[in-house]
């Protein structure tokens, strides 16, 4: 395999499609990239939604990495059932550290604030965000506030676990703790603000025709995701600042020798932090969609279950944050309640597999890089989600709940499901934001070595987790190395796999094939226009007359051997751009 | 067990293996969905390849709003199915009987302490027999730790500041590893201990060489002199105008700001550190604090005690 660029496999029986067209030749020139200037400050002061996108994606990147770093450092620890690296005060310090940053300064922003900023406003066919300077204005304080707490993390470092539980976090911690959580407490303003502009660019900024069933299934989960975060996130920031005034001040909140209640933090710090997954997994499931629908060249399988299905999500998300607790010592009859209505959100994520399933059927597929993260997804999505089910029954929670069952299973989720589908999205997308088509090989390649070294990384730990091996210990007895190493090793060619994508997408942007302005032959309003789009998006504002994903117009893939042409049926059909 | 490849945790407690069964129950049902998912996606994905002869028909409406509804209403039934079958065999197992043997557990950074009600105390040990339920009253005296025993498939947080319960009826002797499950600070990992199952005969046998000195509402007795808790609460005492302490455990008080409360341990607990928490109705609040005076393992002594007094010494007025 050699580092070439090939055009995108996707569907595409459109001959045009594949490979640069003279008409989009120069992409950097005349887009978003130059625009709008190119000097430093035309980045840091830019109301672009297309390059504040950008901004994050920099930004996110780097805390990948870093989250990355420590992930890579914890499992070559734990080769050895003493450690190899570090003293447990380190140990301790690094996987807060690799909590901390993947979950508020990756995870949480990660495809809402790029893939979504970038691609909201196309979608709907707006020229920017209902408010662009508080766009701006959110990624600065998601700068400034995650800075913050990353210095607290590398200069002192902090000993709490990324749930930061009290009396430990208030009283007991020697570590930073008071300025990583002002820096977690400032990124979640960032979550609000970006929240409320999604809203808000929904509802006012969607072209004429744009109805809301017929909205991009992506767009759908936007909107999800934000409602989710501007009604969870202050209860994270409420818990943050009273986690504060006990340190600072010695306020009685937690602390149960002057009245205070230690699990009161855990219900509040629940309460937000399991809607949290659904801010993480939503945008996931909405990129799923977009990719799944195009490479089958189907209209997605029931789209208003869909829609209803992420909605269901976001609401019953709220009811079940005690499945975390079942162990403190909650009533048992809560316990109760709390597991059944963890059984009831997983309906609805139960439906959109068997219906992201079902698209495929009947349909035309291809298997370039975006499908194979989109199918590697489904995949681990529906382990984790299983294995979700076994946690929300109280008897196996019990057991398994803090062991390396649970770590195994929200890795399932939050890294096999939504890191897949960020890299999925990403590749899909970068022709659209770069101009320049990826090495489909290589790509193909990364996305296939992913799969497995997330597999071979975290499968042993499910087994290990039901033989009763804690989390978030230093050392551990003898009898448990075997699946550490195993894991440990996986950990390995995970780092690889996700090393890859950082060379070959550098690699694109300068010598990539320039791309179409629709290299999948996809529907969407964001294909209609060049790639990489211009700063203004729209030269007119374009008028949707159709339902999304209308890959044939009547509802079935075309037969093998005809020639289909762009209009005729297959491709949209809206108007373009003049 | 160390060394090798051990596959699956010993079940040393009846209601380990209830949920082993629960969990392979699961387990089956997640592999043949997992079967169902993946087999239908690797056919689609064979079959409807692009450029494949596979016939490709329109799809009718109806089907798909038809299917739709199916499996949604199949899937919620077949979960509602799992939550009742999972919740219902646990149901019996919330309480412990009421003739569990008492054990009090402390936890600290990074140790263990039990006492048993002989009076026989541990550190990062508990000795229990066969065939007899053993209750776990357990609190700590820093932060949250998790008294986890696999073998038993048993855990549960230990706060500090109330008492939280579980119980094991052990039913195959031998030594079990105990961890700490809940996140506490520098020495987590070192936080282990073992559970020695050992038969009633033998059990007793190990009581009886245990150095003694009193039982456990024994040791009590000699701190509620120590402290001098009689000056006020017994009649004879010189202070005395606090209430009879004798069969208190158990009740109903009524507390001086109108609200109603259940003497049970944290009761009992937090009326003697924080007495201004819970001042009951009728008294002066001159009950001095003993949280500086008494650690959590004379606290749980002092409770047996208090427990131990019967209803007619001294009465309740
Ligand atoms: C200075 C007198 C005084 C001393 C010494 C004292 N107490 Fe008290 N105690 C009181 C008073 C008065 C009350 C009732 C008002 C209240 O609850 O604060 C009380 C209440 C209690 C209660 C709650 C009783 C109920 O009816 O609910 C308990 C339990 C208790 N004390 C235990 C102790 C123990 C154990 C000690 C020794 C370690 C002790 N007290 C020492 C004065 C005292
Ligand atoms: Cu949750
Ligand atoms: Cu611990």
């Amino acid at each position: 395999m050699s580092l070439t660029t090939t055009p995108g496999e996707f569907p595409t029986a459109d001959p045009d499609a594949k490979g640069a067209r003279p008409a989009d030749g120069a992409p950097m020139q005349q887009s978003f990239w130059t625009d709008g200037g190119q000097t430093v400050w035309s980045w840091l002061g830019t109301v672009d939604h297309k390059r504040i996108a950008i901004l994050y994606a920099i930004s996110i990147t780097a805390f990948f990495f870093l989250g990355g770093a420590a992930a890579a450092l914890i499992r070559i620890h734990l080769f050895t059932p003493h450690g190899l690296l570090f003293s447990r005060d380190t140990y301790n310090k690094l996987f807060t550290l690799h909590g901390v940053i993947m979950v508020w300064f990756f995870l949480v922003p990660s495809i809402p604030s790029t893939l979504g900023n970038f691609l909201l406003p196309l979608m709907i066919g707006a020229r920017d965000m209902a408010f662009p300077k508080i766009n701006l204005l959110s990624w600065y304080v998601f700068v400034g506030g995650a800075l913050l707490t990353v210095i607290a993390l590398l200069a002192g470092g902090v000993d709490t676990g990324w749930t930061f539980y009290p009396p430990f976090s208030t009283i007991y911690s020697n570590s930073a703790v008071t300025l990583a959580a002002v820096g977690v407490f400032v990124v979640g303003f960032s979550s609000i603000l970006t929240g409320i502009n999604f809203i808000a660019t929904i509802h006012l900024l969607r072209a004429p025709g744009m109805k809301w069933f017929r909205l991009p299934l992506f767009v759908w989960a936007m909107y999800a995701t934000s409602m989710v975060m501007i009604l969870a996130t202050p209860v994270l920031s409420t818990s943050l600042l009273l986690i504060i005034a006990e340190r600072l001040f010695g306020m009685p909140i937690f602390d149960a020798r002057i009245g205070g209640d230690p699990l009161l933090f855990q219900h509040l710090f629940w309460f937000y932090s399991h809607p949290a997954v659904y801010i993480m997994i939503l945008p996931a499931m909405g990129v799923i969609s977009e990719i799944v629908t195009v490479a089958a060249r189907r209209k997605v399988f029931g789209y208003a279950f869909m829609v209803y299905a992420m909605i269901a999500i976001a609401v019953v998300g709220f009811m079940v944050w005690g499945h975390h607790m079942f162990v403190s010592g909650m009533s048992p009859y809560a316990a109760l309640v709390f597991s059944f209505l963890s059984f009831v959100v997983a309906v609805p994520s139960a439906i959109k597999v068997f219906n992201w399933t079902a698209t495929l059927y009947r349909g035309q597929i291809t298997f370039a890089a975006p499908m194979m993260y989109a199918l590697g997804f489904l995949g681990l999505f529906t382990i984790g989600g299983l294995t979700g089910l076994m946690l929300a029954s109280v008897p196996i929670d019990v057991h398994v709940t803090d062991t390396y069952f649970v770590v195994a299973h929200f890795h399932y989720i939050m890294v096999g499901a939504s890191v897949s589908a960020f890299f999925g999205g990403l590749h899909y997308w970068w022709p659209k934001i770069t101009g320049r088509l990826y090495p489909e090989g290589w790509a193909r390649f990364a996305a296939i070595l992913m799969f497995f070294g997330f597999n071979f990384t975290f499968f042993p730990q499910f087994i290990m987790g039901y033989l009763g091996m804690p989390r978030r210990y230093a050392e551990y007895p003898a009898e448990f190395q075997l699946y550490h190493v195993m894991s440990s090793t996986g950990a390995m060619v995970l780092a690889v796999a996700y090393l890859l994508p950082l060379f070959y997408f550098a690699y694109s942007l300068r010598f990539g094939e320039v791309a179409p302005a629709n290299p999948w032959n996809a529907t969407g309003l964001e294909w209609t226009v060049p790639s990489p789009p211009p700063k203004h998006n729209f030269d007119q504002i374009p008028h949707v007359e159709n339902d999304p994903y209308e890959y044939h117009a009547q509802g079935h893939a075309p037969e093998h051997g005809k020639s289909i042409h762009r209009g005729q049926g297959d491709g949209p059909v809206r108007t373009p751009p003049t | 067990m160390r060394g090798g490849l051990p596959i699956f945790p010993v079940e040393a407690d009846a209601r380990s293996v209830v949920t082993d069964h629960l969990f392979f129950g699961l387990l089956g049902l997640s592999v043949a969905i997992i079967l169902l998912v993946v087999s239908l996606v690797v056919v689609f994905s064979v079959r409807y390849r692009r450029g494949s002869s596979a016939k490709r028909g329109e799809l009718p409406e109806i089907v798909s709003k038809e299917f739709e509804i199916g499996w949604t209403v199949a899937t919620f039934f077949l979960f509602l199915f799992v939550f009742w079958w999972v919740s219902s065999s646990q149901l019996s197992g919330f309480k412990a009987p009421a003739n569990a043997l008492e054990i009090h557990v402390v936890a600290k950074q990074w140790m263990w302490k039990t006492q048993h009600p002989s009076g026989v105390r541990e550190i990062n040990a508990l000795h229990a027999p066969t065939g007899v339920p053993v209750r776990l009253v357990m609190t700590s005296q820093d932060v949250i730790h998790s008294f986890y025993v696999p073998a038993f498939r048993m855990k549960q947080d230990v706060l500090p500041g109330r008492y939280t319960e579980t119980w094991f009826k052990a039913n195959r002797p031998g030594t079990y590893p105990l961890y700490c499950a809940e996140y506490c600070g520098t020495d987590h990992s070192q936080m282990l201990g073992e559970v020695v199952v050992m038969r009633p005969a033998d059990y007793g046998r190990w009581t009886a060489v245990q150095p003694q000195p009193n039982d456990l509402a024994g040791q009590g007795g000699v701190l509620y002199r120590s402290l001098g808790c009689g000056s006020c609460h017994d009649a004879a005492g010189p202070n005395h105008n606090a209430p009879s302490l004798g069969g208190l455990y158990g009740q109903q008080v009524m507390l001086s700001d109108g609200r109603r409360a259940l003497v049970d341990e944290t009761f009992l607990h937090q009326a003697i550190v924080q007495p201004d928490r819970n001042a009951v109705a009728g008294y002066p609040a001159t009950m001095p604090s003993y949280a500086k005076a008494i650690d959590e393992e004379g606290l749980n002594a002092l409770i047996a005690y208090l427990k131990s007094l019967p209803a007619h010494a001294g009465g309740r007025s």
